[in-house]
């Protein structure tokens, strides 16, 4: 019993991460149609910057928000210099554009930051609550963990909802030419997509290292969850990113709690699959047409 | 066409298969003569090209012919590798069977896959096999009793046995050594490969591969059963990688884990791409890119002052930014270059065939190629 609970809590937290990753998956899906693989890179590198400036001495919140920044630079970046071009193009020509950069920045990391493990520090205990005798693993660290995930996403739906340039972006992404005729710069607000997008990815990769080990691959396998959670959530819907991460935050847990931690990308796999066999278009479609 | 090349065409076969046999012919002696004039290290590095390419014509036909992407590549070839690597242990049985069980299992491993990703298309294709490349491996890990876990199966690689060896000093006067003798292995697999895949293509799976890709609904219309097809390009694919896993297996004497990472399914993306999608000649100009790339490159870094492990690094940077670069600015690739090249030249000239568009539409998706391998 208490192992479930600490499965169950451990997967809660985890999903949340996956949650954003795969919200920052979304984001991008809905403004150019391109599932951008680079997002785990460009996390990583973000918070290799975090790591750099931490290590030279600043706190952790200096580099928790230049890592956040970098992510905004570099999303904007991306999008205006190699995505521009393959926008609107065969979806082929996006999928091996990202592809490539997924493959460069990682090297690039590597060669600049250096290819070993690094700890990576965390801003709070790393250490579980005590509850009564038991000690759950539900340490401070998660429950900021969840905290900045929520923050994250109720800024976003307020941003869409309430503000000119969410309307603006949300123009664009339901129709660019009529967006276009009535005046709304589309191409700023994909860039500006791509920004927000990479930095809710760069937040997901700072929360991922945060008390771990970090090298250039580590976000490798969260790629993969985020995809997943992201098809699971129907790749259209925010909420339904974030539901998709949190239920593969669980089910990951659970396969790697009772089963063996090296089957947990293959659980992935399976997931994905049984999703797209039976709901491609996600938990919480509705019946659409084929796109042709 | 000038008087001469016509006069030339006459001794040529007419069958498809004939000049596609006569070219394999001719690589083969070109492959001899290589294999023989090259020093052992050169050798080895011809045996790993051989391996790539394997890999690479068969993602080619997919990605490029069918139009289906597939990063999980290297997950199938892990599925080869592993594979010989059981059947060759204690020297249980000699090493074509071993191969082409290999490739029997890789194919029905593909089957599975196939069967998912006929419904896919695009980056949820792209994203399901990126889960199969970063899966795979902890299948390995898992079963480490049998697969030896993160060490890896040691493989015991064949030995040249005495009447080839004999054959070939008889041939070519040269020493007959390891390296040497497991390239051969390669590249006689290869040229099959290449000549099987080059009528396949030229043939009626060919065309209707491409017509799926082209517009899979006028496919349908015509009678094409697309997901029938769509696996079958796959099962081909998939039983390249199995083959180009069981040559891996005995050139590098090793299936570990660390071997059949992600970067390996994208490097055999680079490969095709770079060559250009749907062309076999183009899959072999990107598969010598990715062995011989990585020496020179890395020497440029460490000529640089950087350390061994960040020049190693370069290598994987570069593929990353061929890919992009490509894709950026000529999606036809090397082969989609040429192609324009030819044609420009020709409309030049203001005579020859009919004057077609330079390059159609610059998509991936419109890289053609007739068949010609």
């Amino acid at each position: 019993m208490q192992q479930f609970l600490n499965v169950t809590l451990g997967g809660l937290s985890q999903g949340a991460i996956y949650a954003a990753f795969a919200l920052a998956l979304v984001l991008i899906w809905r403004a150019t149609r391109i599932i951008n693989f680079a997002q785990g890179s460009m996390a990583m590198f973000s918070t290799y910057i975090a790591l750099v400036l931490i290590e030279s001495g600043q706190s952790y919140w200096a580099g928790f928000a230049a890592a956040l920044l970098a992510g905004l630079v570099l999303g904007a970046l991306i999008e205006r210099v190699v995505i521009r071009p393959v926008e609107g193009g065969p979806e082929l020509n996006a999928v091996i554009v990202t592809l490539g950069l997924f493959v460069a920045i990682q090297a690039l990391a590597a060669i600049l930051f250096g290819a070993s493990f690094e700890s990576f520090p965390a801003p709070f205990g790393l250490s579980g609550f005590s509850v009564g005798e038991f000690t759950v693993a539900f340490t401070p660290f998660s429950a900021f963990v969840i905290g900045s995930v929520v923050v994250v996403m109720l800024a976003l739906v307020a941003l869409f909802r309430f503000t000119d340039i969410g309307l603006r972006m949300r123009a664009s992404a339901f129709n660019q030419e009529v967006a276009r005729l009535l005046g709304v710069r589309v191409g700023n607000m994909l860039t500006l997509g791509w920004a927000f997008a990479a930095v809710v990815g760069s937040l997901a990769g700072l929360l991922i290292a945060g008390g771990n080990l970090v090298h250039p691959a580590y976000m490798d396998p969260v790629i993969v969850y985020g995809f997943v959670a992201a098809v699971l959530g129907g790749l259209e819907s925010p909420a339904g990113a974030v539901v998709g991460g949190l239920l593969i935050g669980l089910a990951l847990s659970y396969v790697s709690g009772y089963l063996g931690s090296e089957l947990v990308t293959l659980a992935a796999l399976g997931i994905l699959v049984a999703v797209l066999l039976v709901r491609p278009h996600g938990l919480f479609s509705r019946t659409t047409a084929r796109r042709v | 066409m000038s008087a001469p090349t016509a006069a030339a065409r006459r001794f040529l076969p007419s069958s498809v298969f004939g000049r596609n046999l006569l070219t394999v012919l001719v690589a083969l002696v070109a492959v001899v003569l290589v294999l023989e004039l090259t020093s052992p290290f050169r050798n080895s590095q011809l045996a790993t090209m051989s391996y790539y390419a394997i890999a690479a014509v068969g993602l080619t036909v997919l990605t490029g012919l069918n139009g289906q992407i597939s990063l999980g590549h290297g997950a199938l070839m892990a599925v080869g590798a592993y594979t010989t690597g059981l059947l060759l242990e204690n020297e249980a049985m000699p090493f074509p069977v071993a191969m082409l069980a290999a490739m029997v299992v890789t194919a029905v491993a593909g089957i599975v896959v196939g069967a998912a990703a006929a419904r896919l298309h695009g980056p949820y294709l792209a994203g399901a096999t990126l889960a199969l490349a970063v899966g795979v491996p902890g299948i390995a890990i898992y079963f480490d009793g049998l697969l030896g876990g993160e060490q890896g199966l040691r493989i015991s690689s064949p030995t040249p046995p005495d009447w080839f060896a004999d054959a070939m000093y008889f041939l070519t006067a040269g020493e007959m050594t390891s390296a040497r003798y497991l390239a051969y292995i390669g590249w006689g697999t290869l040229l099959l490969v290449v000549l099987l895949l080059a009528n396949l293509i030229a043939g009626r799976y060919g065309r209707i591969w491409r017509a799926v890709r082209d517009d899979e609904i006028a496919a349908e219309l015509a009678g094409v059963r697309l997901g029938r097809m769509r696996v079958l390009a796959f099962v081909v694919s998939a039983a390249c990688a199995g083959l180009a896993g069981a040559v891996l297996a005995m050139v590098v004497r090793l299936a570990a884990p660390s071997g059949f990472t992600i970067v390996l399914s994208l490097a055999l993306l680079t490969a095709v791409v770079v060559g250009g999608l749907g062309s076999l000649g183009g899959a072999l100009l990107g598969s010598a890119l990715l062995v011989f790339l990585p020496p020179a490159v890395t020497d440029i870094g460490t000529d640089l002052g950087m350390s061994g492990v960040q020049a190693a690094q370069l290598a994987p940077f570069v593929y990353g930014v061929v890919l992009v670069v490509v894709m950026l600015a000529a999606p036809g690739g090397v082969m989609g270059i040429v192609r324009r090249l030819r044609h420009a030249g020709r409309r030049a000239r203001g005579r020859g065939g009919p004057s077609r568009p330079a390059a159609g539409k610059q998509g991936v998706g419109a890289t053609d190629q007739g068949g010609r391998g």
